[in-house]
């Protein structure tokens, strides 16, 4: 297959950046994505002018959530529920020309081409995505039953691998449907009532100090979700804030920041 | 140099309690004072930094990755073994044990596994305890499956993504600790070298791999726990990142490295499709549990059989497995299986691609339990299969190749998990300590959080109570020097000018590897193996090219530095495959197999641990043996006729 | 936890309870509108009776007034502040962008906001002040004859008619979001809520694009 790629390329955070375009040729269809990423930067690093492509990548099996650009407009590229690691040149046809673009958001600072930092997501899991309880020997696992359905449910939510491609499609780079699928994953396991309401509060609270929008209920996160997370969860997340923030005891304990 | 295991005497049942309470402690009041540097944040580095964060210790954990979140540990799928005998089907802590010893072909220590197999029961509470979603039945109550042959039904497991349920749990944990202040984390950031003054670890050398600045990190105790060396091996299952570097630069330190050439590697991987391929995808081998394996009986058949595999009648299938063991046929292990599908496949009878693989046919299970249970049981393998290949699985049979999966071997230490290095711990993956010469599965996420979770908080505290603080900081000339050191060897690389990239190296080596000190292993192939590496590495240091400066983000800068330190890792565990002239676990030299071609173990000359003692650039490693006595384990061949 | 809070009006997510909040109270209030309304297809003696009778009522009538009044001033600003916050989260576009699930609906709503809100504006001064009725107003004592003679004009009917098409995008995509920011959900009746917002959506809307058509038709005259 022959490409040609339209490829953001920007030094460091604090320059402009713009679009480099690159012919590349005799692309095997049965390589993923960053395959024909590693090809491109073979022949630029053959070539001895320009410096390769920088791109988030590791796990190369759609778990470890790093790799994610936006391909011709969609987070991780055309195949649904495929990560980029995952997807593979036999999506595109020989001629294609495609855009790659970094997760665009002012919360997503650019590092470098395609990569970007996402510490916003690890501070909101710092504010409280977690339950509070120290290694030790704890209570026996099988001492508190939790229902199928709602383990199952948690398990759903707790997919989530923090790749960002639901801030990078929101029209808002809302991260909203990250956030929620935390507070799902917690809040519907016994374990984690005890810190429902103040959990919600402080992860949602450094949510917005980060920079994210806000949800519009567009519900392009849920479509460009590479697991498969819900929009369903959201609204469990706007129930349970609202809940904690009107009516909780928590809420009236916490010291409230103004932004 | 004697190397002493430091395990406790006396009865194995109670010989980690009582360890536990001749340790001793540090005041809770004292624990700030101590600073504790942990490299790695996968289950071992994770759960062993937020824990030492709950006890109120200050420490700074380094991961190479943007967030501790990706650890190659989250990739794991099948699940965590435990001793809880929820099923009631007989299983205990001293049962799990035995399995284990057995498994690793009996060269590991004793009483480290039995710790193991002790906390076993106490990780799956603390993760239920975190809220880690494991699968559960209708009542309510915690699930388990038999995995990879085992009698009993001990494996605990999350979907398809037990590994990713863990590490998040370990990672919740450790974020809280961030919050909390007694962790700093330092994400994209890669450890260098280690800092060794007067004979004890004291810090190391880290590059923020963002704006390439080096510096050193300075603690009372150093943790590693950096994963395994699979990626020497350039395919494997591995993460792309996966890589020896820390572990290395503390072997080249004085850490001894243990057991190099322990590998596994794993039969149920989807093949090799071209010259492009970068990784190996594992697919989890419950999938031996109803496809059969088989490839053609002629050689003739290797084309039509590639194109339509249903047109090669019954009688003209091979379903070697079946047909060579046929008590266990498709369940054998992990290295038996592996070993079969090399040999049909050298025999010219592999189907697809270069002629790298072996069939995985669902056919027969289908028509048995009809298309909709096999969904039930694989619909995302199969999904996954799909997705990869472009094969549908349910009309045509998987085509699967064995890939490198996990390293057995790594940094030796005793039963405190210290290496000879004192003040440095290696944890997980990491070290070599638990799994013998073969790991059985569902036990890597069990050590790793065993290891982080319930032993390295205790014996680092032991440690530090007895040593009390480094003394050394950033400015004392020796810790200048090391930085400088790195400063230099990154110099070093960008000045070669060379023409190749570090990838293409990486690609060379990891052939060189998987033909020479790969599944099947032999006197000459070894030799020539490592006369290649050398000449390799040799063409490396000077034919090198790297584009970009040391003070950017730079990743062809990152990823030679890496394939630098697995020539020396690759050379290491050849001549370790070299010595160990017996066929044990992961480990099949091919001058050492029984009449039906089966490894043989020699229990008479090597029932010791082979650790290995850099000597310098240039210089070939000294070995030294920790012998290896069995108390409780009965030692046996194996079997699986 | 972090024990870090923000007031519930500082956050996106308050502010939209603020905008679902005061949206249902509009949306209670137009659907009321527009039934109130169908009494025009009973004649001039009905349609009159129930304007009287509503301004029979100042108290509750002036109430009512200002609890919308009130419920329109919170729901723009929480509107206005929400899409700068919006806007300022992406301060670099993609060059390429495709959608996958959104609707016209959804992206017009802040535009279709704007338009209603003129809108608003304009039919006050139109049937209540009579400020721009066209020919004579006759206040509410004879509030058929505005009805007919305001509808009787293609201009104003084509006003309406566009006006209340963006009505029911905003009532298709507002009553769904606001179910969703409240957070009615359960997964058994998760389906029904895109179906119900779509159903208030065109009875409403068609009920008032009804009128002025009907006037043009000479239905009510």
């Amino acid at each position: 297959m022959n490409l040609t790629l339209h490829i953001w390329r920007q030094k460091k955070a604090t320059d402009k950046g713009g679009f480099a375009t690159y012919k590349l040729a005799g692309v095997s269809p049965d390589s993923s994505f960053l395959e024909m990423l590693d090809q491109l930067n073979e022949e630029i690093l053959a070539g001895g002018k320009d410096e390769p492509v920088a791109f988030d990548h590791d796990c190369r099996e759609g778990i470890c959530g790093a790799c994610g650009m936006v391909v011709n407009g969609v987070p991780h590229g055309p195949q649904e529920l495929t990560t980029t690691c995952q997807l593979h040149m036999r999506k595109f046809k020989d001629g294609d020309e495609l855009w790659l673009e970094p997760w665009r958001a002012a919360a997503f600072p650019v590092v470098r081409d395609l990569v970007v930092d996402r510490g916003a997501f690890d501070r909101i899991i710092q504010a409280g995505g977690y339950i509070s309880v120290n290694t030790a020997a704890p209570r026996d696992a099988n001492e508190i039953p939790v229902p199928k359905t709602d383990a199952d449910l948690s398990m759903d939510a707790a997919q989530c691998i923090g790749c960002g491609a639901c801030v990078a499609a929101c029209p808002n780079a809302s991260a909203m449907l990250f956030t929620a699928a935390k507070v799902t994953h917690l809040g519907v396991l016994p374990q984690g009532q005890a810190e429902r309401g103040p959990r919600v509060l402080a992860m949602v609270a450094q949510m917005e100090a980060e920079g994210f929008g806000g949800c519009t209920n567009h519900g392009e996160c849920e479509s460009a979700c590479p697991k498969g997370i819900k929009l369903e969860f959201i609204a469990r997340l706007n129930r349970d804030y609202l809940k904690a923030a009107i009516g909780g005891r928590e809420a009236a304990q916490q010291r409230t920041v103004r932004r | 140099m004697e190397l002493r295991s430091n395990a406790p005497a006396g009865p194995i049942e109670t010989s980690w309690d009582k360890h536990r309470f001749d340790m001793k402690l540090v005041n809770p009041a004292n624990r700030r004072k101590f600073k504790v540097l942990v490299v790695g944040t996968g289950l071992a580095g994770g759960s062993a930094a937020a824990t030492l964060g709950e006890m109120g210790y200050n420490v700074e954990a380094f991961c190479f990755q943007d967030s501790p979140r990706r650890a190659h540990s989250i990739a794991a799928q099948g699940g965590i073994n435990a001793a809880k005998n929820y099923r009631g089907d007989g299983d205990s802590i001293y049962r799990l044990f035995y399995d284990t010893v057995k498994g690793g072909d009996y060269r590991s220590r004793e009483r480290n596994v039995y710790r193991l197999a002790q906390v076993s029961v106490n990780i799956i509470d603390q993760c239920v305890a975190q809220g880690v979603p494991f699968a559960r039945e209708y009542g309510g109550l915690l699930d388990n499956r038999s995995f990879g042959g085992a009698q009993v039904a001990r494996t605990f497991y999350a979907r398809g993504q037990t590994g990713q349920q863990l590490l998040l749990g370990a990672y919740q944990a450790l974020e809280r600790q961030v919050e909390a202040g007694t962790v700093q984390m330092f994400p994209r950031t890669e450890m260098l070298d280690l800092i060794v003054v007067d004979g004890r670890a004291r810090g190391i050398v880290i590059r923020d791999l963002v704006t390439g600045k080096v510096e050193a990190r300075m603690g009372d105790a150093v943790l590693l726990a950096s994963g395994g060396y699979g990626n020497v091996f350039y395919l494997s299952t591995n993460a792309m990142g996966s890589n020896c570097t820390a572990a290395w630069r503390a072997h080249r330190k004085g850490a001894l490295f243990a057991n190099p050439c322990y590998v596994q590697i794993h039969p149920t991987c989807i093949p090799v499709s071209g010259e492009h391929q970068s990784k190996l995808t594992l697919m989890s081998e419950s999938l031996r549990n109803d496809g059969r394996v088989w490839v053609p009986k002629k050689r003739d058949d290797i084309g039509r059989a590639s194109k339509d595999p249903g047109s090669i009648a019954e009688a003209d299938r091979d379903y070697y497995l079946e047909r060579k063991y046929p008590s266990f046929g498709n369940l054998v292990p992990r290295d038996i299986a592996s070993r079969n599908a090399k040999d049909v496949c050298d025999e010219g009878r592999g189907v697809g691609p270069g002629g790298q693989g072996v069939f995985l046919d669902f056919r027969d299970a289908i028509q048995r339990l009809g298309q909709k249970t096999i969904e039930e049981r694989y619909g995302n393998l199969f999904e996954m299969y799909e997705r990869i290949t472009d094969e549908d699985p349910y009309k045509v049979p998987m085509r699967i190749f064995p890939a490198i999966h996990y390293t057995m071997g790594g940094l030796w230490v005793d039963y405190n998990l210290m290496s000879n290095i004192p003040g440095l711990f290696v944890l997980g993956e990491a070290n070599f300590s638990d799994h013998g010469a073969n790991r059985l599965g569902a036990s890597a996420l069990m050590q790793g959080l065993a290891d982080g979770y319930f032993v390295a908080p205790y014996t680092v505290a032991d440690y530090l109570a007895r040593n009390g603080n480094s003394g050394v900081d950033a400015d004392h000339a020796a810790v200048k020097a090391e930085v400088q050191g790195v400063n230099d060897r990154i110099q070093k690389l960008l000045n070669i000018g060379g023409k190749r990239s570090p990838n293409s190296f990486h690609k060379a080596l990891g052939r060189i590897c998987w033909d020479k000190v790969g599944m099947a292993r032999n006197e000459a192939g070894l030799q020539e193996a490592i006369a290649e590496i050398q000449a390799l590495k040799a063409e490396f240091w000077t034919n090198l090219a790297i584009p970009g400066s040391a003070d950017s983000f730079n990743d062809s800068l990152v990823t030679a530095g890496r394939v630098a330190d697995f020539f020396e890792l690759a050379e290491l565990m050849a001549r370790d495959a070299l010595q160990r002239r017996e066929s044990c676990g992961g480990h099949f030299r091919e001058e050492s197999q029984t009449p039906e071609g089966e490894a043989l173990r020699d229990d008479e000359n090597f029932s010791y641990v082979a650790a290995w003692e850099w000597k310098g650039e240039g210089q070939e490693a000294v070995m030294h043996r920790e012998d290896l006595s069995f108390e409780y384990v009965k030692l046996a061949q194996r079997s699986y006729k | 936890m972090s024990g870090k809070t923000l007031a519930l009006r500082d956050t996106t997510i308050g502010k939209k309870a603020i905008m679902a909040v005061t949206g249902v109270i509009m949306v209670g209030f137009v659907t009321a509108h527009m039934i109130g309304n169908l009494q025009a297809y009973s004649g001039r003696e009905v349609f009159n009776a129930y304007a009287a009778f509503l301004h029979g009522l100042p108290g509750p009538l002036w109430a009512a007034r200002l609890v919308l009044l009130g419920s329109v001033i919170a729901h723009a600003w929480a509107a206005i502040s929400l899409v700068r916050q919006n806007r300022a989260a992406r301060p670099v576009r993609y060059q390429v962008k495709q959608t996958l699930a959104t609707t016209y609906a959804a992206k017009v709503m802040p535009l279709g906001g704007l338009i209603l809100l003129f809108f608003i504006v304009y039919h006050l001064l139109h049937f209540t002040t009579g400020h721009v009725a066209p020919g004579e107003f006759r206040g509410w004592q004879d509030a058929y004859h505005n009805f007919v003679t305001g509808f009787q004009v293609p201009a104003i009917a084509g006003v309406y008619v566009v006006a209340n098409i963006f009505l029911g995008l905003h009532l298709y995509h507002g009553v769904w979001s606001m179910l969703q920011t409240l957070g009615i959900n359960h997964p058994r009746y998760n389906h029904w809520r895109k179906r119900a917002a779509i159903g208030l959506a065109v009875v409403v809307a068609g009920g008032n694009i009804s009128f002025p058509i009907a006037v043009l038709a000479g239905v009510i005259k």
